[in-house]
């Protein structure tokens, strides 16, 4: 008899010590280009709270917009907005809250050229439509005066894997050009009229060094962290604007006068003389009716954290932080969550 | 008592009774054949499973585009018009290059070291092509960007264009990418699996066929290749089966040197995309629900292709079945 009453308080204490401790899971998947900040993000907040443990899995947009709808994680992130035909489908109300920013730069290897080359939109429209074919076109060649163009063929190299850069990418040339948007449009992955497919940003820049004459478009950050050389783009104000976090920055902010209250818009083309037409936000994908109250709160207050100190985070690992009017727009927005 | 030739089964009295099944359930032989039957169950419903989900996940795409899906060449995920023409081509036009090249090299590879070379040097050259069997595809991928495609783009593929220009096999912008990348890399991957194979094979043919022939007055060469070779034929051809159904699959590998171009072009210098590589590179960030099912699709047919394939490669190799002896693999 004492015996069992022995070993049944022993479990129970046991047990007992598992509740006390015991950490809220949240799980949450989706795009791949802001997994290393999301994981310093969660791996910060986790300390700070002391118990909440929030699962990242960089699945791809694609892949955490479908767990969302299939309410397999509690919440999801993705590089493009949704569309509204997927928010239909959902059944739910989802609602998009951007966390940092992300840009696609033009670089290219064009034997005999060493400084920064600067495309008009016209002149990026017009080599992947493959309308332009030699570097030393006049559209090109006109807004490089007194750079020595050579008469190569130009080779075009895009991503073969469907990505957000490609969505930032294709959005920017549907808006640069109209005969782009009619015949290819913009996604993740599209039907490129011309070009070689490279996988991953290490796929393009890889055959960028290898193919000379050829152009590609890389993310920012990878351009930044492995110092690769890119060129400057025209943007909507008529100015050549090279990207770097300030004018990816610029681009948002001028945006943030018409941002829609559901912020899911493209930011690619943002009026504003600094801005980098070839930007976007990534965002989270919260439902705005979460049942269980303490994942609830622990999401408000991650996104509260989020926006005002976990964007400090993101100048060591290079990401471009919000402007300071889309954050207050946000902490606003936080409430819509019930 | 039972015989072991099962088509004639004669069954005593009482043969059913649950004593006599306890009895023989005791026994190891009654279990043995249970368990190994369920084994081989096992497997079949895996394949009978897997080919009902790839089916019932592709209906969207199959009710939308129909048989049109096969004889199509357009992949357009913005107007949501797919066809898996390029990629069909890719797959076979990458697969029967690698063979070209591997079949030829592994088979005379395995020759050598099952006939020709010194046990020593047979054993230890056999060991190293198992381990080349062994490396990840991501490898040989890698190793190809770094040392093929600049090997191909600056010397062979010009020369190529240089001599044998005029065919249109050879004709075209010289990339480095394309489907004679593509196929070299299959190529190199698929040689271990003949060689190995091949080799036991022919190791295996008994001594007595290629005494009978060095007695009959052939060399050596002639007792090899009319003799020895004939006889391990169908082992030889399991190994390529083998080697064929590797490279209609392989992904990483072909991704990294194709060029991810779904287009058909006569030229091998062209780049191209095969079935593996197209579901690789887009099945994780296709959001639409006929972008999806369009993916499934492709891998459907990658699967009937294979199933094909196989099943004429099988029929060649009975229709040759004329002469008599040759061992099963």
């Amino acid at each position: 008899m004492k015996k069992i009453l022995l070993a049944l308080s022993l479990c129970l204490g046991i047990a007992g010590m598992l509740a006390a401790d015991n950490p809220i899971q949240l799980n949450a998947a989706g795009a791949t280009f802001p997994n290393p900040i999301y994981s310093k993000w969660f791996d910060e907040y986790h300390k700070i709270s002391g118990n909440v443990e929030i699962n990242y899995q960089s699945i791809g947009s694609g892949g955490g917009i479908r767990q969302l709808i299939a309410h397999t994680v509690d919440f999801g992130a993705s590089d493009m907005p949704m569309t509204d035909q997927q928010l239909q489908q959902a059944g739910f109300k989802i609602l998009h809250f951007p966390t940092v920013l992300g840009a696609a730069v033009p670089s290219y290897n064009v034997p005999g050229v060493t400084t920064d080359l600067k495309f008009t939109q016209k002149a990026l429209a017009g080599i992947y439509l493959g309308t332009i074919t030699k570097w030393n076109d006049p559209e090109i060649a006109n807004a490089n005066k007194g750079v020595n163009l050579p008469a190569a063929d130009i080779v075009v190299i895009h991503r073969s894997d469907g990505s957000g850069t490609s969505f930032i990418w294709t959005d920017f040339l549907s808006k640069a050009s109209a005969d782009w948007k009619n015949k290819v449009g913009s996604n993740s992955s599209v039907n490129w009229p011309v070009g070689l497919g490279g996988k991953g940003n290490e796929g393009v820049a890889g055959l960028l060094k290898q193919t000379p004459g050829s152009i590609g478009y890389v993310e920012l950050i990878y351009a930044v962290q492995n110092n690769i050389a890119y060129g400057e783009v025209q943007n909507a104000s008529g100015t050549f604007v090279k990207a770097s976090f300030d004018s990816v920055s610029a681009a948002a902010a001028g945006a943030a006068k018409t941002m829609p209250d559901d912020f899911r818009v493209s930011i690619t083309n943002a009026p504003g003389k600094t801005a980098y037409p070839i930007s976007s936000f990534t965002w989270l994908l919260i439902p705005a009716q979460i049942q269980d109250a303490g994942k609830r709160d622990i999401i408000k207050a991650f996104l509260k954290w989020m926006l005002t100190d976990g964007q400090k985070d993101c100048a060591g690992l290079s990401y471009a932080p919000l402007p300071a009017p889309i954050v207050t727009k946000e902490l606003k927005a936080i409430s819509l969550i019930q | 008592m039972a015989t072991s030739d099962t088509s004639v089964v004669v069954r005593p009295a009482g043969f059913w009774s649950p004593q006599a099944v306890l009895r023989r359930l005791r026994s190891g032989d009654a279990i043995a054949h249970m368990v190994t039957l369920v084994f081989g169950a096992l497997v079949l419903l895996i394949t009978v499973l897997l080919v009902g989900q790839l089916w019932t996940h592709s209906s969207a795409s199959r009710a939308a585009f129909g048989w049109h899906f096969l004889t199509t060449s357009v992949w357009d995920p913005v107007f949501d018009n797919y066809g898996a023409l390029t990629f069909i081509y890719g797959t076979v036009v990458t697969t029967f290059l690698a063979l070209l090249i591997a079949v030829p090299l592994g088979l005379g590879a395995a020759i050598f070291l099952s006939e020709l070379a010194p046990p020593k040097l047979s054993a230890g050259l056999s060991f190293v092509v198992d381990l080349l069997a062994a490396v990840p595809s991501v490898i040989y991928g890698l190793l190809a960007i770094f040392t093929l495609l600049p090997l191909l783009s600056t010397t062979v593929e010009p020369f190529l264009k240089k001599t044998l220009g005029f065919l249109p096999l050879f004709q075209g912008p010289a990339y480095g990418v394309g489907f004679l990348a593509a196929g070299l890399v299959l190529a190199i991957m698929i040689v271990p699996y003949i060689v190995s194979v091949s080799r036991e094979v022919l190791l295996s043919v008994p001594a007595d066929q290629r005494e009978a022939a060095l007695g009959l007055g052939a060399t050596r060469w002639e007792t090899t290749w009319r003799v020895v070779v004939p006889y391990a034929r169908i082992g030889i051809m399991g190994s390529v089966f083998l080697s064929m159904a590797r490279a209609l699959g392989e992904t990483m590998a072909v991704t990294m040197v194709i060029g991810n171009t779904p287009k058909i072009s006569a030229s091998l210098f062209a780049p191209g995309y095969t079935i593996a590589a197209v579901i690789a590179n887009e099945f994780t960030e296709a959001t639409g629900n006929l972008y999806l099912s369009a993916l499934i699709e492709l891998g459907l047919v990658l699967f009937l292709l294979t199933f094909i394939l196989n099943g004429l490669a099988r029929i060649m190799m009975a229709a040759t079945e004329s002469r008599g002896g040759g061992m099963r693999t």
